[in-house]
């Protein structure tokens, strides 16, 4: 029994999807409906797992499920996150004639799965909740289907996804072979780092996961799902399953394989180094602000695996710190990107911002400091994102990575810039619609504030952080 | 004594920029007033804060430490010798040059009001803070809205010059970062005063120094990554040129005397003779350069690169007089650079053009101006009794202490000053008057006239009485550089062991 009172949200949260499409199914025009119990199923999860949260860590199921500080805190960033993109998504969906109950019951499905990710301490309770998360992340990529980008959109992502999690598989397979386990701790005690067929089981699972943060060389995806998803799935996909993936990068490098840090330290540094020049040098040629934000989420990942190869529990929690801002920032654009709507028609180039600060000062105000921070530019969060990354990197002298690191800031500053010089310095174009829901409006201006006022309480997030400690 | 009257003087320019945020109107008056208001206020306080100060300790006066990140990062501020005169030179810009957004600030003044304002507690915050990292939060922060009052108010060029600025600038700095992370974790603090007591191990000072050289020099500017410098100044709006030229520029010149002086003694006793021969090329260079332009914010940009590296070069003299005199100069320059940038503005306010062959034979048309723009020509190549005597005089007084050629080399630099600043002034007040346009200018109307003879009266009184500045900085640049032969001589001493 005590187990199960471990995973009630995972419970709850199965239980509402079953019982929303049932709801969906026998109700006709539900689609509202569906999408507020959805909302309010997210917040009562999101409740369950602060309940939860006070708990130690405690292992379920044979070792297989761990609730700790780390997934509590990575589900409710995911809760949060998830939450905000359901309400600030439904007027674009009405709009494209596509407010189904299909799509808050899939989000709230890949939800499920990130949890169970987040919370895997088993090669194939990870899987499970990978494959979850991924089948509905499918389907929503492919959401807007009588248009030929979203359907497109969708395979490719199936088929490279397909792909990755073949490799993986392959991976948990060999690691299973060398080590006669999939358990994290049991492998990590029958550990022999002079294997080299577990080195090869890591490496198919660190391309694996890598190519879910849409790290480089594995971002290829990226920019083609994000731009041809609808906005509102690709303000899912830029947000919430980076998180998951972030925190099995850390449960899986640092639980099993801590003792083979010199194997995987490399890769990862390898990883880390090409995602952030990458990103910022491909970004410099868009014209299309999504395809523009999936290449400055890779980099972004770029800065989080940076933190990751540190090897220190600073480096882990700078890291968390990192992608808890990511999110602010990226909800922040995307409710921008979704106030840009004339007519019911949705504007997402560059051009279309042009001279936007004549029309809209508040906007354009908004959008400066959003990409003034996911520049990196002092004071803002994002400045103080990179600044842990980089006090951890440095602390373990690593000191190419870091100059590779701001230096490559110094690259992504220059398309930020650009976007700001067509908002401020170009001639204006119509107006956009002023009537945006409110809840458009709250998630831009809290993000916002947030991201503007964080240098205020810098130790806030950073406290809460410290607490979780894997090493 | 328990007000935080720093903290005030950071804070109360961003109220008055929020007042004007949320005021509707857009372009009227009230904006300004608010502005001029608020800054002026600044003013009254900084002075206030200068009266206060006692000159006869060299220890960080008015100093708040506030809890900001816990264990690592305290919010420190505090004001020297060194720094209350940057403070007090920057309340005292910033009214003047919200004044002089009158007649060329077209459009969007009240975005501009906020930018200036926002730039101003930046600016003072830089001078301020006692934390490296705070430091450099208000180091990089400024370049936010100088960015947007380039980018937005500036001329034809204005993007090319507001990204060149911009990047140029953020790359000298992340370095200066790293640095900033590395000193933490080699020393544990990034507390200057902490830092002070506890120096830094002498392996990592010159690559230490390195990073917030390549910042500070960038910033200075020096030669040879000065390139930045004339294209802002040309395309920035006159508020802009003033702020950039007397501000922003004496950031970098603060940051050697505080942070490379203070920090790393060994580092920078080894990189003197890069710092002099930079320095001589900039003066000797930028000043031949600076014959040759067609453009009088070219000319002037290029006259404040040279002068900035006689400002370097009374660093590295580490000499009692050099130092002095490089802060001397740097406020005199502060107060000539912005006003020679303001004449410039107000002639380019009546005739739309920059260029010095546009001019000529203005003396008969508008003489009140031909007169103060005289006195700051004068005062720009040095002559005794004003202000950019003293700081000239006492800089090469430093050099002849410690290296004759490159005092005599310097030298030279205040002889091409003259030259160039000359002939400039030849070109455009005497001579014929070619251009027939020029005799419909009016003259100086009374906010311009406010504006120059409040920057006058300084650069003349300064020039005669320089007693208060010297008073003031005497004991603190006397102590800064005990500390750096002090901690000089303790890490020989220690190497020779």
């Amino acid at each position: 029994m005590n187990n199960i009172a471990s995973i009630l949200p995972e419970i709850f949260i199965s239980l509402s999807i079953m019982f929303l499409l049932l709801l969906g199914v026998f109700k006709k025009n539900s689609s509202i409906i569906v999408h507020y119990c959805a909302l309010a199923s997210l917040l009562i999860t999101g409740v369950l797992i602060f309940n939860e949260s006070l708990n130690q860590n405690i292992m379920l199921f044979n070792d297989s499920y761990v609730v700790d500080k780390l997934s509590s805190y990575m589900k409710i960033l995911t809760i949060i996150a998830t939450a905000f993109v359901l309400s600030i998504s439904t007027r674009y969906l009405k709009i494209f004639k596509i407010f189904l109950i299909e799509y808050p019951i899939l989000i709230l499905s890949s939800v499920l799965g990130m949890m169970v990710m987040i919370s895997s301490n088993d090669l194939m309770v990870f899987y499970i909740g990978l494959e979850l998360q991924s089948l509905a992340l499918y389907v929503l990529a492919s959401f807007n289907r009588d248009q030929l980008k979203s359907s497109e959109s969708g395979l490719k992502y199936f088929v490279l996804s397909a792909l990755s999690s073949g490799l993986l598989l392959y991976g948990c397979s060999l690691i299973y072979g060398f080590s006669g386990s999939t358990n994290f701790e049991i492998i990590n005690n029958s550990m022999n780092s002079d294997n080299y067929g577990l080195t090869f089981g890591i490496v198919f699972i660190l391309v694996g996961l890598a190519f879910k943060i849409s790290a480089v060389p594995f971002h290829m995806w990226a920019p083609d799902v994000y731009e041809g998803s609808p906005t509102a799935v690709t303000l899912f996909f830029a947000l919430v399953p980076k998180v998951a993936a972030l925190t099995v990068f850390i449960r899986f490098l640092y639980v099993p394989f801590v003792s083979m840090i010199e194997q995987w330290q490399p890769i990862l540094i390898f990883l880390s180094i090409a995602s952030m020049i990458f990103g910022a040098i491909a970004a410099i040629g868009q014209s299309n602000l999504k395809r523009l934000i999936a290449y400055s989420s890779i980099g972004h990942m770029g800065y989080a695996l940076a933190g990751l190869s540190v090897g220190s529990n600073e480096g882990i929690q700078s890291s968390i710190v990192y992608i808890s801002i990511y999110l602010v920032m990226n909800l922040a654009f995307f409710s921008c990107l979704l106030m840009l709507k004339r007519n019911d028609e949705y504007f997402e180039t560059i051009d279309d911002l042009s001279g936007l600060s004549k029309n809209h000062p508040i906007l354009s105000l908004s959008l400066l400091i959003i990409l003034f921070s996911l520049a990196g530019i002092p004071p803002l969060a994002g400045f103080f994102a990179k600044f842990y990354i980089f006090k951890a990197v440095i602390e373990q002298s690593m000191y190419f990575l870091a100059i590779v690191g701001l230096l490559s800031t110094v690259i992504a500053a220059f398309y930020y810039l650009k976007i700001i010089k067509v908002i401020y310095f170009d001639q204006e174009k119509d107006k956009y619609d002023d009537d945006h829901n409110i809840w458009l409006k709250a998630s831009l201006t809290l993000s916002t504030l947030l991201i503007l006022l964080y240098f205020i309480f810098p130790g806030q997030i950073v406290e809460v952080v410290s607490r979780i400690n894997i090493l | 004594m328990n007000f935080p009257i720093l903290s005030s003087l950071i804070l109360l320019p961003v109220i008055g920029s929020l007042f004007l945020l949320f005021s509707k109107d857009k372009n009227s008056n009230t904006g300004k007033y608010v502005a001029l208001f608020t800054s002026f206020v600044n003013f009254l306080i900084s002075i206030y804060l200068w009266y206060q100060f006692d000159p006869t300790t060299s220890s960080f006066q008015f100093v708040e430490d506030r809890e900001w990140l816990k264990g690592f990062i305290n919010y420190k501020i505090g004001v020297d010798g060194i720094s209350i005169l940057f403070v007090v030179l920057t309340s005292f810009i910033t009214p003047l040059c919200i004044i002089s957004v009158n007649n060329s600030v077209k459009y969007r003044l009240r975005d501009f009001l906020i930018a200036i304002l926002v730039m101003e507690s930046l600016m003072i915050g830089v001078f301020c803070s006692l934390d490296l990292v705070i430091f450099y939060l208000f180091f990089e922060a400024g370049l936010i809205p100088m960015f947007l009052i380039i980018g937005i108010w500036g001329g034809t060029r204005r993007v090319y010059s507001a990204f060149k600025f911009f990047l140029y600038t953020l790359l000298g700095s992340v370095l200066m970062l790293i640095a900033i992370i590395s000193i933490y974790w080699i020393s544990g603090t990034t507390d200057i005063t902490q830092l002070y007591e506890l120096g830094i191990d002498s392996k990592y000072q010159n690559l230490l120094w390195l990073a917030f050289f390549s910042s500070f020099a960038v910033k200075t500017p020096m030669w040879p990554v000065h390139t930045w410098l004339p294209d802002a100044h040309v395309e920035a709006p006159t508020a802009g040129s003033v702020l950039l030229a007397a501000i922003l520029l004496k950031m970098a010149g603060y940051g050697f005397i505080r942070f490379s002086l203070g920090l790393f003694p060994i580092a920078s006793e080894l990189f003197t003779p890069l710092v002099y021969i930079l320095s001589l090329i900039a003066i000797v260079y930028t000043s031949l350069v600076a014959l040759m332009q067609e453009d009088m914010k070219k000319l002037i940009a290029y006259s404040s690169v040279a002068h900035m590296g006689f400002v370097t070069l009374g660093i590295f003299t580490i000499t009692q007089q050099g130092i002095e005199g490089s802060i001397f100069q740097m406020i005199s320059h502060g107060l000539v650079s912005a006003a020679l940038f303001l004449c410039v503005g107000i002639i380019y306010d009546r005739m739309h053009s920059r260029l010095i062959a546009t001019y000529g034979g203005l003396v008969s048309v508008i003489p009140k101006y031909s007169i103060l723009f005289m006195l700051f020509t004068l005062a720009a190549l040095g002559l005794p009794g004003t202000s950019g005597f003293i700081g000239e005089f006492l800089i090469l007084m430093g050099a002849f202490k410690d290296n004759f050629l490159v005092a005599v080399i310097a030298s030279l630099g205040v002889i091409f000053g003259a030259a160039y600043m000359l002939w400039l002034y030849r070109r455009v007040v005497f001579g014929k008057i070619v251009n027939k346009d020029l005799l419909k200018m009016t003259d100086l109307d009374n906010s311009e006239k406010l504006i120059l003879w409040s920057l006058a009266i300084p650069v003349l009184f300064f020039g005669f009485y320089p007693e208060p500045i010297i008073n003031t900085i005497e004991v603190s640049v006397k102590d800064l550089i005990e500390m750096y032969n002090f901690n000089l001589n303790n890490i020989i001493a220690e190497v020779n062991n």
